[in-house]
């Protein structure tokens, strides 16, 4: 039927992981952001969750790495961490095949996409899931664009991507929710975890939520290792949500920098009907 | 050998309980087929994280392996800093491209 809720959230495993070390108020705070993020997909009528991934070495390796791929399955379990480690039990969530399918049929069209049968999740959705569909009632379809491995998907690439996404949501009858998870400036699993450059972050999210393609695409990748860590890689799923969007404006609903969850934590959506109210749920 | 060997099996490690109950009963031979140096076996078996860092394993692969020694966050990250403090600047990979030395750059 058509694209019904897009956003963006972060992945980061002391999010659930290391909860406990956390200055208590803040992350409250980001709980509770990502709690009414829930709240608004649900109020979408959404009926499928499109996630876009930077999965970190899970599923996809330097033997055989696509820049996209897209899980057609009718399950998919994770997380592929210690359970303990994550601080999210073994889950499986439900995918649907048949969805895929046609989703990845419509992508192809317009952008060359691995597509895989079996998808293990780790963190980068593990995280957002078990806040986002916590009683895993909402059929997951698991894509991913590679911020991990160089040489890494062109940030261009990554923009066609979402506009492909896009069409394939709006092709389908069901209605479709997507939602990119990635950091913004992090030095994630490195002996500079913790650093985060708040401006850094503050700055690409004003590109964002102007959703202005060129100052999104205007970044490189040594300038963004350089001020943002290789976790700053990680902005081609917020790029592709920009792409999904079609230039709706974007609001940020939480960004504060939490360190030893590694990252700013950030919930942002877009407002896909401008300034208009969103269309009542049939 | 190098780095993609190295990375390459402790991907698998990570993804597979099967091949974590085979490390844990015999370290040194689950790295059978692997192209790996005596350096990198070593490394593998001690388990070594801060060598491991140096040589350029992504920290993304590496955190799962520290984890299944049940190493501590905070013991991970000095191990990394211990590392690139014993053997300098991190050898190949993704950091070693981006110019990353260790600590505190950028």
């Amino acid at each position: 039927m058509a694209l019904v809720y897009a956003g963006v959230c972060s992945h980061a495993p002391g999010i659930t992981g290391r909860a406990d070390q956390a200055n208590t108020e803040v992350r409250d705070c980001f709980y509770a952001a990502f709690r009414r993020m829930r709240e608004d997909i649900e109020a979408s009528g959404a009926e499928a969750l499109i996630v876009i991934a930077a999965e970190h070495f899970a599923n996809f390796f330097m033997d055989n790495m696509p820049s996209f791929a897209i899980g057609m399955a009718d399950f998919y379990d994770g997380p592929i961490e210690d359970a303990a480690w994550l601080g999210i039990d073994k889950f499986r969530a439900p995918g649907n095949r048949d969805l895929s399918q046609r989703i990845i049929t419509e992508v192809m069209q317009t952008s060359d996409v691995a597509y895989a049968e079996e998808w293990k999740f780790d963190h980068g959705i593990a995280v957002p899931l078990h806040f986002l569909t916590p009683r895993f009632d909402m059929p997951i379809v698991p894509a991913n664009i590679n911020c991990q491995g160089p040489p890494l998907t062109p940030l261009h690439r990554a923009w066609a991507f979402g506009e492909s996404l896009r069409r394939a949501a709006d092709a389908v009858p069901e209605k479709i929710a997507i939602v990119g998870t990635g950091g913004i400036s992090h030095w994630p699993a490195t002996p500079d975890s913790g650093k985060i450059n708040e401006a850094w972050d503050r700055d690409f999210l004003d590109r964002w939520c102007r959703n202005d393609r060129d100052a999104l695409l205007s970044y490189d990748d040594l300038t963004v290792y350089a001020n943002a860590g290789q976790g700053g890689f990680e902005i081609r799923t917020f790029i592709c949500i920009s792409a999904a969007a079609a230039g709706a404006p974007g609001t940020v609903h939480f960004c504060e920098p939490i360190p030893i969850f590694a990252v700013s934590c950030t919930i942002a959506s877009y407002n896909l009907w401008g300034n208009d109210p969103m269309p009542k749920t049939p | 050998m190098g780095l993609y060997y190295v990375q390459k099996f402790l991907y698998e490690l990570n993804r597979d309980e099967g091949i974590q109950q085979q490390y844990h009963a015999d370290r040194r031979g689950v790295l059978t087929g692997y192209e790996l140096t005596d350096e990198e076996i070593e490394a593998l078996v001690e388990p070594d994280i801060g060598l491991l860092f140096h040589l350029g394993v992504n920290g993304q692969i590496l955190m799962h392996f520290a984890a299944l020694h049940q190493i501590e966050w905070a013991d991970y990250l000095q191990r990394m800093r211990d590392g690139i403090a014993k053997h300098g600047p991190v050898r190949e990979g993704v950091y070693a491209m981006t110019g990353y030395k260790g600590v505190g750059e950028a």
